[in-house]
């Protein structure tokens, strides 16, 4: 299990742990991410930027911070 | 009766408002075009009904300004039409089950149809619509298809009897619809979608940045210069002026009446630039420096909205813009607002909390010129060389990033983190495209000619009656000591209260130096908004935030100017 700052470039895996209050769960189901979506990581912008996700077929920008607390099951 | 339009940003809510009640609303590709609700009637059971273009959401439990508009508002329908993308519909599905909680008789517009086509997403509708237990009709707003007969269910909509759902078992349920509704079939990526993943890689999206950046530059200025070389010089100069001239022949070259209408005369003729006139400089202003440049730019605003391109600048761009206490997505209020700072004020309405909208707002008051205002200053300060263009721009971008990085300093709180979808890539269409661009023209015409032609015919008043000259003495010593400007100066500093465009042309008869020009310009951009931003301002911040807003203009302006006055 790594966060979605940890995962690599391209790599996909299954959310299993959002490591945050009801607020934070709140906000990310909204756009679909939640234990038990397939993710894909897109890209890290340098600088500490957003990490690109895409989840259903959509790209969603999600802040480092938040990244951090998102937790994946990567597929081998 | 109130029919609600609902659904997640960004699914054609206001395309499909348009399409079903003649009312045009602008309508772009990134989420939060709508921030407030826009209202049109249609007939409904044969009576007049009224519709409700909602701003999108995700759910109904709101997280920012826009929100919480539609959450208000749902408590007030008595219908409601969802749309729902019918490309991202696992997600769609859960502000759907929220609106069905509601128990309010409802109906789906399952919007973008053509596009989950293409994407290989096959949807079985009656499934759909059995499982819901609400009508759902297939559209294509963008070019009409479907809205016909979603116009003619609108009667079946109903309230589905089914049980509340936990919000667990919702997403089971959604679940459990998706499986048996919903088949994907799998195909290689299109150009197109390639290019969405390559947009948001560093490298190659910093690359696509400054293409996106010095090609919007360049079309914009060849457009506007082209449109001013060609078409509107030579209508003033050539048809146009001497039948001024005969007029001013009529009108006896002077007097009030004349001094009103077309002016001073320059050398015994007619100077668009100077007169200041409301049939010359009046007219001159508006058409001839400023709507060729606001053409241009929305033109390829147009563009890049419809593309679907600002919201992967606002993921570029976030970690530059946490540093002023804002993130990515406050980069489109700033675009908005080079257009115009009315819609840009508005737009901060996608930020999060009161923090980010308060340093939005006022960073992109004082350090974002109008495109009304940067024509003039194109055609004020450009007159003595580009490198005065520099400075003006220059300075005002520093003021604006330097701003940004005092507010986030000094203002308690942190600034939340972006969290934005980002949508697909789309071909825009074209007379969509049109559509949008005359509207945003009429909307300045309408709105601005006034404002000028008022603006124009105060001035002469003013100093008729020696107002301004009176002001001038009391201002001098700002004026003339700290910004080294002549004390004449002090009249476009008035107008500027009305319109910023006529305040810059009002230095152009002062025969300034180039040096005054760029001080003059950089001040009056900053010093305080026209009064048009000034109203949206204080209806989005408050009297007590926009009033703290002000004071910091009129400190930044005196600053600057006085900086400029000495370095240059």
């Amino acid at each position: 299990m790594v966060s979605l700052v940890d995962m690599k470039i391209n790599q996909s895996g299954i959310v299993i742990k959002i490591n945050g209050g009801a607020e934070l769960v709140r906000r990310l189901e909204a756009l679909d991410v939640r234990v038990g979506k397939k993710i894909t990581k897109l890209s890290s912008m340098i600088m500490r930027g957003p990490i690109v996700v895409k989840v259903n077929g959509c790209q969603v920008a999600v802040g480092r911070g938040m990244a951090k607390k998102i937790m994946v099951e990567v597929n081998k | 009766m109130k029919i609600l339009l609902m659904g997640n940003p960004n699914v054609g809510k206001s395309v499909i408002f348009s399409r079903l009640t003649g009312v045009y609303v602008t309508a772009s590709n990134y989420p939060g075009t709508t921030v407030e609700f826009t209202k049109g009637t249609l007939k409904f059971k044969g009576e007049k009904a009224e519709l409700i273009d909602v701003p999108g959401t995700y759910t109904l439990e709101p997280t920012c300004e826009a929100e919480r508009v539609a959450t208000e508002m749902v408590k007030e329908g008595d219908l409601i039409v969802n749309v729902v993308d019918a490309t991202n519909l696992e997600r769609n599905l859960y502000l759907t089950f929220q609106i069905l909680a509601l128990k309010k008789p409802m109906i789906i517009a399952l919007n973008i149809w053509d596009d989950a086509k293409h994407r290989g997403i096959n949807i079985d509708l009656g499934k759909l619509e059995e499982l819901l237990g609400v009508p759902v009709v297939p559209t294509v707003a963008v070019s009409g298809e479907g809205i016909k007969e979603l116009f003619n269910r609108l009667e079946e909509a109903m309230v589905p009897s089914r049980p509340t759902y936990t919000k667990e078992e919702r997403w089971v349920q959604i679940g459990r619809i998706i499986d048996e509704v919903q088949c994907v079939t799998h195909r290689h990526h299109t150009l197109i979608e390639k290019l969405e993943d390559a947009s948001v890689q560093p490298l190659f999206g910093a690359f696509l940045f400054l293409a996106v950046l010095t090609a919007s530059f360049s079309i914009i200025r060849f457009i506007g210069e082209g449109l001013i070389g060609y078409v509107f010089d030579p209508f003033f100069e050539g048809i146009y002026a001497p039948l001024i001239m005969k007029l001013s022949s009529v009108l006896g070259s002077g007097g009030i009446f004349h001094d009103i209408l077309i002016g001073k005369l320059i050398n015994g003729s007619i100077d668009f630039g100077q007169s200041f006139g409301l049939l010359t400089t009046g007219l001159y202003v508006p058409f001839a420096m400023v709507l060729p440049y606001i053409f241009s730019f929305y033109l390829i605003l147009g563009v890049l909205e419809d593309v679907g391109y600002l919201p992967r600048l606002a993921v570029l761009i976030d970690n530059v813009m946490h540093k002023l206490g804002l993130h990515g997505a406050a980069i489109i209020p700033m675009i908005l607002g080079l257009g115009c700072n009315v819609p840009g004020a508005l737009s901060t309405r996608i930020l999060e909390s009161k923090r980010e909208k308060f340093i939005a707002a006022t960073i992109m008051a004082i350090g974002i010129p109008c495109m009304a205002q940067t024509a003039m200053i194109i055609g004020l300060v450009g007159s003595y060389g580009g490198r005065h263009l520099t400075i003006v721009f220059g300075t005002l971008f520093i003021v604006w990033f330097s701003l940004g990085l005092i507010l986030n300093k000094i203002i308690k709180g942190e600034s939340p983190e972006i969290f934005l979808e980002i949508p697909h890539y789309r071909i825009p269409n074209i007379s969509a495209l049109v559509k949008k661009l005359w509207m945003r023209l009429s909307g300045f015409l309408l709105e601005a000619i006034p404002l000028v032609l008022i603006g124009v015919l105060f001035v002469n008043i003013l100093y008729m009656v020696g107002f301004i000259k009176l002001i001038s003495n009391i201002a001098a010593p700002v004026v003339t000591y700290l910004w080294g400007l002549p004390e004449s100066a002090v009249s476009a500093l008035i107008v500027g209260f009305l319109r910023k465009d006529v305040a810059v042309g009002m230095l152009a008869p002062l025969g300034l130096t180039a040096k005054q020009a760029v001080i003059g310009s950089t001040v009056l951009a900053v010093y305080f908004p026209c009064i048009a931003t000034f109203v949206v301002l204080i209806k989005e911040l408050g009297i007590k935030d926009t009033f703290k807003s002000a004071v910091m203009m009129i400190t930044v302006a005196l600053l600057i100017g006085s900086i400029l006055n000495l370095i240059i």
